[in-house]
């Protein structure tokens, strides 16, 4: 039989999506189901003195209003609220008292039998606050700034290394060195998909859920301790999600309103997010990053310095993994890395595709390319000269890393040898011409997952497994690899996945295995041309090339497919999105997709993907690695490596704004 | 309350809503038509296009009593009984989706731009199709989708 892996097989639930047929959390047709809306807080710190629900509850069609006050008694230990990303610190309980923490935080939920009624109530809602002063402006608190708690997710996400050498002896003696800042603006996820949970009302406490998230196990496990329920009768759904890209690693806030609802009115709620709603929890936190490198005069790297802040929360200090990125690819015998939390009066941030790595693979990458510069050195010999088989910062080698040819593979397919590495040399009519390049990394993270496999009567092969399929490819690509393994064409494999009834797979605490045999990451180099316009200054990714060494690719249409999306990713960070903190109001202001801007079908063009061939038989017995972020991680740096090659000026804040070129 | 008709894929619906009901409400709360998606309800992400009257519309900008008697075809209604639309077809085999959730909208949008007539290049699909987001980045599948349906369309 033909081997599936290997194969552009289209995506298994291709059809149910192009039909409509595919259902997400808030589209189930369940019977009699009351509609909630949340009523969010204007105020970004403060409490609530009076709250006033009786012309909403007068309504005709609401049905209750909860709040605070009058919210269902529960167990509010804060234990019960923790779910497996939660970071070090106090889990935030909504509706637990009348403290305000951050802009937009739920203060009531309006049940109604319909969502237009539900909606408008909850403008009928009078409160009255008390404010307080607050901060939300990372800058003006860089000296608040302190380690991060330890905790459960400090196993993933380490403090920074150990320092190593004498950095500052080394860097003080460099004859080539540069000393540049970096500042990122935050980012929301914003999935089209809004956020939502439909909880059906079984009796004899037991629950279905459908449920927008990226981990069905942890959100039944969320819901069972908090409700005082059996894990056995909290089941949570969902088969489809309209994209995560980390903001459904956590349970959202309108799953805990949801279920509240349903337990206190033993009925079926439906619970969906507006937009301006999905800028009030988890987002990609704002940084300020602070790089010192230094080279001999033939180029090579010999001292490494990066430091950053990066804003949390008042209540739990999440790590964006910043700073130990560039001894992982690059050799120094000198090092001092430093990361610190900044607390402000903002929701937590999580997890937001490539966490850490796009943003901190900027800063290094547009550091490397000042580099090249002062040394009077094409960027790509300045990698070359500093590349390594070995990962210096744990003097472990690579378990595989095809670095180099995707750094040659990549040069050859967009002609980087017709670069004239003089800035501001190249034009296309009235159009200045840039070309950049930069390296990505990624680590190849593991986690341990159990499949439940039986055979039907008709002798097809059923697959069990809690894992959602985000867009991502799961489902396919789980089919493709059983088939192979069982010697089954992929029609007789049956694979089932986004149900907390199924296998449990856990996910911290992986990379156990390769941890012991080899550092395990996954890496590209991207290069990219941009075209500036002359008077206006509008900047265009005309074209850009991606070679990806990501071992074994099971599925090359759905793995280029996510190195596409992630590449739009890096053209977005660089050129479009970011949430604009008023620092006065305490509150983003372009809460909405008119306004918090990403690529249109207009603003990408030629994107290209180059599948370096790779083979790891260290990582895993398949040899896969993950290709969902690493498209990501170069882009932002080789664009604004183009744009200083177009202009002659470095822009180190993302997004870069064209009025910054006037 | 009032009535209002609307011929949704070829059926017809005579349905008591509030003059406030959005069209894109209208048929994913109350018709169950949950293939029109709701992504910002403000007409800025184009997840919820339908086909009116045979021209695309942003049916969250759409009030239901607005579209009384009109024949409104939804992602459920665009393949005939038998086989895919070229367009639902064109976006499998491009790998034009990942989380599929724009995915409605965007063939609604590009079945109304293909009938419009005025887009000839490439680049004139993309920026006529520009109303339409996708957060995952498929945007060079959905556009490539496209432009193998018009070809095929022009010969």
């Amino acid at each position: 039989m033909q081997k599936s892996v290997g194969q552009p097989i289209n995506r298994l639930e291709g059809k149910l999506k192009v039909t409509g047929a595919a259902k997400y959390a808030a589209e189930y047709d369940v019977k009699d189901v009351v509609t909630g809306y949340v009523l969010s807080s204007p105020v970004t710190k403060g409490k609530i003195l009076e709250m006033d629900t009786s012309d909403a509850l007068a309504l005709t069609g609401v049905i209750d209003v909860i709040t605070h006050q009058n919210r269902p008694k529960l167990a509010w230990f804060d234990i019960q609220y923790t779910d497996m990303d939660a970071p070090p610190g106090t889990v935030f309980k909504p509706l637990y008292n009348e403290k305000i923490m951050f802009n937009g935080q739920p203060i009531a939920l309006v049940l109604a039998h319909d969502l237009e009624t539900a909606r408008y109530a909850t403008t009928l809602i009078k409160v009255k606050y008390e404010q307080e002063a607050f901060d939300t402006c990372l800058e003006n608190n860089l000296d608040q700034g302190r380690n991060a708690k330890k905790g459960f997710a400090t196993l993933l996400k380490p403090p920074p290394p150990k320092p190593t050498g004498d950095f500052l002896n080394a860097y003080e003696q460099a004859p080539i060195k540069t000393s540049t800042s970096y500042h990122h603006s935050a980012e929301h996820h914003n999935p089209i998909e809004l956020f939502a949970t439909t909880t059906v009302y079984e009796g004899n406490g037991k629950l279905t859920i459908y449920d927008k998230t990226q981990g069905t196990i942890n959100n039944q496990l969320y819901v069972a301790n908090i409700f005082g329920l059996r894990y056995k009768d909290v089941r949570v759904l969902a088969p489809f999600v309209g994209g995560g890209f980390g903001s459904g690693l956590r349970p959202q806030y309108q799953l805990f309103l949801c279920v509240m609802a349903a337990m206190h009115l033993k009925r079926n709620v439906k619970l969906t997010l507006d937009r301006k709603q999905m800028f009030t929890f988890g987002h990609r936190p704002e940084t300020l990053q602070n790089l010192r490198f230094a080279t001999d005069i033939n180029g090579k790297i010999t001292a490494l310095n990066h430091s950053a802040f990066a804003e949390t929360s008042q209540f739990e200090d999440y790590t964006d993994p910043l700073v130990a990125w560039s001894h992982k690819v690059y050799p120094s015998a000198n090092t001092l890395f430093d990361q610190k939390v900044v607390p402000l009066d903002v929701f937590t941030p999580i997890d937001m595709r490539a966490p850490g790595g796009c943003s901190a693979m900027h800063a290094i990458e547009c550091t490397m390319d000042e580099l090249a510069y002062k040394l009077k050195m094409d960027p790509l010999t300045l990698r070359l000269i500093n590349y390594s088989e070995v990962d210096d910062s744990s003097k472990k080698p690579y378990t595989s890393k095809a670095l180099k040819a995707c750094y040659l593979q990549a040069a050859e397919k967009f002609g980087w040898d017709k670069r004239n590495p003089e800035p501001g040399s190249m034009t296309k009519g009235n159009k200045l011409v840039g070309y950049g390049m930069a390296t990505g990394i990624w680590d190849a993270y593991q986690f341990p997952s159990r499949v439940e496999a039986m055979i039907d009567k008709d002798g097809k092969f059923i697959l069990n497994n809690a894992v959602t399929d985000i867009g991502t490819g799961t489902l396919t690509v789980m089919t493709q690899i059983a088939a192979d393994e069982l010697g089954l064409s992929m029609k007789d494999v049956d694979f089932r996945y986004g149900d907390s009834k199924k296998p449990f797979s856990m996910f911290q605490g992986g990379s156990a295995m390769t941890s012991s045999t080899g550092s395990a990451i996954v890496v590209a180099a991207k290069e990219l041309k941009v075209e500036i316009d002359k008077d206006l200054k509008t900047i265009t990714v005309t074209r850009a090339v991606t070679a990806v060494a990501a071992g074994k690719i099971i599925n090359p249409k759905t793995a280029k497919s996510q190195i596409l999306g992630s590449m739009v990713w890096g053209i977005s960070k660089a050129l479009h999105e970011e949430s604009i903190m008023d620092e006065n109001l305490g509150k983003y202001i372009n809460t909405n997709l008119g306004e918090y801007h990403i690529p249109v079908h207009a603003d990408i063009n030629d994107l290209e993907v180059i599948f370096a061939e790779e083979n790891d038989e260290l990582i895993n017995e398949l040899g896969v690695k993950g290709v969902g972020e690493i498209g990501l991680v170069a882009v932002p740096a080789a664009i604004a490596n183009a744009i200083f090659h177009a202009t002659g000026k470095r822009v180190n804040n993302l997004p870069i704004h064209f009025d910054e070129l006037l | 309350m009032p009535t209002v008709l609307l011929k949704v894929n070829r059926k017809e619906y005579h349905l008591q809503v509030a003059p406030w009901v959005s069209l894109l409400d209208a048929l994913r709360e109350h018709l169950n038509f949950t293939g029109t998606k709701k992504g910002c309800d403000h007409g800025q992400c184009g997840a919820c296009t339908v086909i009116c009257d045979g021209k695309r519309i942003l049916s969250c900008l759409t009030l239901a009593v607005m579209k009384n008697d009109s024949e409104i075809t939804t992602i459920e209604g665009v393949a005939n009984e038998t086989e895919l639309h070229p367009l639902q077809q064109a976006f499998i085999d491009h790998d034009a989706f990942q989380c599929g959730y724009c995915t409605p909208g965007q063939i609604c949008s590009a079945i109304g731009l293909l009938k419009e007539g005025k887009a000839k290049t490439r680049e004139e699909v993309k920026e006529l199709m520009s109303g339409n987001l996708c957060r995952c980045g498929a945007n060079v599948g959905i556009i490539d989708a496209i432009m193998e349906v018009k070809g095929a369309a022009n010969e």
